[in-house]
């Protein structure tokens, strides 16, 4: 009874704070790189060095009206941040921080496939937002979203797959004991896939530079232009818990997880004094940085050049790489 | 009895659904439910302990084909109320007939599957494995379907290669 639900339950609880907390400092961590990046300083009102602009944020967007344009569809306007959001932190059931059956809540074992699953339910929230606002910007800011998560996913997933061949499973904790013992992280084995599933990341997670769902100079904000309130900041929870997720899957998969660095090598064996979980969380904000980083330096591509991207670079290298992938998997 | 006390709810749940897509004014709201219907699904086959079929269906269908739906759903008809069918009569006989063959077709596999079994061409193909092999889920359906069932497997991929081609084509006129 205590191993099979109150255990899983408190897990459970700790992690859907954890992530939704962390998002919020997420938030404010993005303001003060990029403000850096700019030469400014940033929020620096709330707290000392702002820090608790992290809670003031949530606070007024609590206390904001929702409104609901009159002639929206009211469920589905309703309907389409939950079902943006649920998705996002569904994933992280899987996610394992440590080896020990302590570090994750399940440890599937298709585990990968359940990942990429889910979050393709996440496009719905997007598609639905824009339908439902009744509005002409927030449904072409939707059916650009549709048809970049379409295409990028298809390169993501071909691309995994070639992962999948190295590790010879699918199993995420498997994933990573593949990268023990085999002494190296994946991203050096693998990194043409280590770079399309980054770059698919950004663009399926609607970063900068493929923030063309919401490019706020053309569509005025985007699929959620007609959201305020609460509902707003369901979307924005679950852009950034994406985020989140994506630099999970990309240490996981790529950075060797909780291993420490050197993993082979027995003088770097002092590193291991470090818990597994601090080095899974130190190699996500490594990512998340860089997230950050391009941000404040790149520009935003122009639709045509992203499905270009998309269909015609991307998922022929996903197959090239795949192919080779496989020929030296049958070679050796 | 926790077989059935998980089945029978998820099946209303799946029946239910399935009549309010089909009942629904709303074409997006259709959609919707179709998506719901399809993740009741997934669950279904996960207390069948075939949880990769339980993603792919997640996968596929819910998170690929019906967006495709609603793609479409959504360019072509933005909060039109649904057309009344110009013969009503003739349509309702063809859905009767098109329901009647499935069902013909439902009755004469469950009838097939009780008396032949099917499952130990599944036990043979799972006994050959090779000793390298792990026996779960995604490695057994793997290895079944590239053994035993090679040549249906090849002649589907070859089914969706014509397809891509064509929709190419049709698409591309000039090439």
């Amino acid at each position: 009874m205590i191993d099979t639900l109150v255990v899983p339950l408190l897990k459970i609880a700790v992690l859907l704070n954890g992530v939704l907390i962390s998002v919020t400092f997420l938030v404010l961590m993005e303001r003060k790189v990029i403000a850096w990046a700019q030469s400014r300083l940033g929020p620096m009102r709330v707290g000392p060095y702002g820090i608790l602009q992290a809670l003031a944020d949530p606070i007024k967007l609590i206390l904001k009206e929702d409104i609901t344009p009159a002639r929206a569809d009211r469920w589905v306007f309703t309907l389409a941040p939950i079902m943006s959001l649920v998705p996002a932190l569904v994933v992280f059931a899987v996610l394992p921080f440590g080896f020990d059956d302590f570090y994750y809540i399940s440890n599937i074992n298709v585990g990968l496939l359940f990942i990429v699953a889910v979050t393709s339910i996440g496009v719905y929230g997007i598609i639905l937002g824009g339908w439902a606002s009744n509005s002409k910007y927030p449904l072409l800011s939707s059916l650009r979203a549709s048809a970049q998560l379409i295409s990028y996913e298809i390169a993501v997933t071909i691309t995994l797959v070639s992962v999948i061949l190295t590790s010879g499973t699918l199993n995420l904790v498997g994933i990573v004991e593949a990268q023990r013992d085999g002494g190296v992280w994946f991203g050096f084995i693998q990194p043409v896939a280590f770079m399309l599933v980054f770059i698919g990341g950004l663009a399926e997670t609607n970063r900068v530079p493929f923030d063309l769902p919401e490019a706020e100079t053309e569509l005025t904000g985007g699929f959620h232009t007609e959201y305020s309130g609460m509902r707003f900041s369901l979307f924005f929870l679950a852009e950034y818990a994406n985020i989140i997720v994506i630099s999970a899957v990309v240490a996981i998969m790529f950075l060797g997880g909780w291993l420490a660095p050197f993993p082979n090598v027995s003088v770097f064996d002092f590193l291991e004094i470090i818990p597994g979980w601090i080095w899974l969380i130190g190699k996500m904000f490594v990512v998340l940085y860089v997230f950050i980083w391009l941000r404040a330096t790149l520009p935003r591509y122009r639709y045509d050049q992203l499905m270009n991207l998309g269909w015609k670079v991307l998922i022929p290298i996903a197959l090239a790489n795949l192919m080779v992938t496989g020929i030296v998997k049958v070679v050796l | 009895m926790t077989d059935a006390l998980v089945f029978y709810p998820l099946a209303v749940m799946i029946v239910g659904l399935g009549i309010l897509v089909i009942t629904a004014r709303s074409p997006v709201h259709s959609v919707l439910f179709l998506v719901a219907d399809f993740l009741l699904i997934a669950a279904l086959y996960i207390t069948l302990n075939a949880e990769f079929l339980a993603v792919i269906q997640i996968m596929v269908y819910a998170g690929g084909i019906v967006v495709l739906y609603l793609f479409v759903v959504m360019l072509v008809n933005l909060k039109r109320a649904p057309e009344q069918h110009a013969d009503s009569r003739r349509l309702g006989v063809i859905g009767m007939a098109l329901a009647l063959v499935v069902l013909v077709e439902l009755v004469a596999i469950a009838y097939v599957s009780s008396t032949r079994n099917a499952a130990p061409t599944v036990a043979r193909a799972v006994q050959s494995f090779p000793a390298g092999v792990r026996g779960g889920n995604t490695e057994e359906l793997g290895w079944v379907l590239y053994t035993d069932y090679l040549i249906p497997f090849e002649l589907a991929s070859m089914l969706l290669l014509v397809a891509m081609v064509g929709a190419i084509v049709l698409a591309r006129r000039s090439l």
